[in-house]
């Protein structure tokens, strides 16, 4: 029994000892970190505009060229282009009819959906990203900036299931605890999906490209606006979009040793 | 006289003699905590360097390579902080606090697009 104690005693010693030798400093540091894409070549960006569907309470395709555009104003040093928002759709729609021509005598031709409503709508549209001449010609107009293009999904949503929240508890002493309840719900909110697009206006080719998902549930009997989840949703993913054109800070703390 | 003259250049010779055999940790030691003083002033270029010589005056040190990726991290170059903190690692590899700043830098690691693109 003595010999337990002296042994518990003198582990417990040593862990003390190790932790009271062991010299360190707590530092804050800063990590740059490197865009994911190499601007370097570009003075300018042009947000172009989106191919947009889902909600008809948010213009999904002018919110997001003004986001971008504010948020690229303040946080890179290229030069934001203030111009029209592309007709995007309008562009595909006239490209498939000229591409369709042919074909157009049977009527047999895939029509182009007049609004888009799920992300399925989006595909006729796609091929405007690849036409290679259509973004020459925008970057010449606009001496060969950095276009940035792509979809936006904002789609409502709805989802009932079992959720896991906490719950405060008080037992018999009056000791307060926090349990885990799982209660059936409702819950309804939005699916933001935006598949940005890096266009080199020199040549009109996609440099890169990069989708998100990001979606939002409330209880079904709360009332939040479309506009506002819509924000909401897009703060999300901000950074990473950022990130892709400018360098960025990561703060941290790191430990320096004797 | 001639017995001085020996004495006092004997005398000389262990003067001389006894800095060339300091102990190189004692001396990576002082280059060591020379750095965290001035890394602690936002100064970090002059505690890499410092690090720097504390790692070639003893190369077994491990807090020195530590510290020296601390720094190279903070200076964003990434591949000398990886290969700073595997040193470390591998001469101390049941150091917690080490383990700790190489887990934290390998998440920032990970998000980072590589240099040739990937």
């Amino acid at each position: 029994m003595t010999a337990r104690l002296v042994r518990t005693a003198c582990s417990l010693l040593a862990v003390v000892l190790t932790a009271a030798c062991t010299s360190y400093y707590e530092i804050p540091i800063e990590t740059p970190i490197r865009p994911k894409l190499d601007v370097s070549a570009f003075q300018r960006v042009l947000i172009a505009g989106f191919i947009a569907g889902g909600s008809e309470d948010v213009d999904a395709n002018l919110e997001t060229v003004r986001l971008l555009r504010s948020q690229l104003r303040t946080k890179s040093e290229l030069r934001v282009i203030d111009a029209d928002v592309l007709p995007l759709m309008d562009v595909a729609a006239e490209e498939h009819s000229v591409a369709t021509n042919g074909d157009s005598l049977n009527g047999q031709e895939p029509q182009l959906p007049s609004v888009i409503k799920e992300e399925k709508d989006l595909e006729p549209y796609e091929h405007i990203f690849a036409n290679i001449e259509y973004w020459k010609r925008i970057g010449e107009e606009y001496q060969s900036p950095l276009i940035v293009t792509g979809t936006v999904m904002f789609t409502p949503h709805a989802r009932s299931g079992f959720v896991q929240r906490e719950q405060e508890v008080y037992d018999s002493f009056g000791r307060r605890r926090v349990v885990p309840i799982r209660t059936y719900m409702e819950r309804k909110g939005f699916i933001l999906k935006p598949k940005f697009i890096f266009i080199d206006g020199r040549t009109g080719t996609t440099l890169h490209s990069e989708t998100f998902r990001e979606e939002i549930l409330y209880n079904a009997n709360q009332t939040t606006p479309a506009l506002s989840s819509y924000f909401e949703l897009m703060d999300r993913l901000i950074p990473s979009f950022l990130s892709t054109l400018s360098s960025q800070k990561i703060k941290g703390t790191r430990v320096l040793l004797k | 006289m001639r017995i001085c003259t020996v004495l006092a250049a004997f005398a000389l010779i262990l003067a001389v003699a006894g800095p060339l055999e300091a102990d190189p940790r004692s001396d990576a030691k002082k280059q060591v905590e020379f750095g965290i003083s001035v890394a602690q002033r936002g100064l970090w270029r002059e505690a890499i360097y410092r690090w720097e010589r504390a790692t070639q005056m003893d190369p077994t040190y491990a807090a020195a390579y530590n510290n020296l990726a601390v720094a190279y991290e903070h200076e964003g170059d990434l591949d000398k902080a990886r290969t700073a903190y595997e040193k470390a690692i591998e001469l101390e590899p049941d150091n917690a606090l080490i383990k700790q700043n190489y887990d934290l830098f390998k998440e920032i690691n990970d998000r980072t697009p590589r240099k040739d693109g990937l």
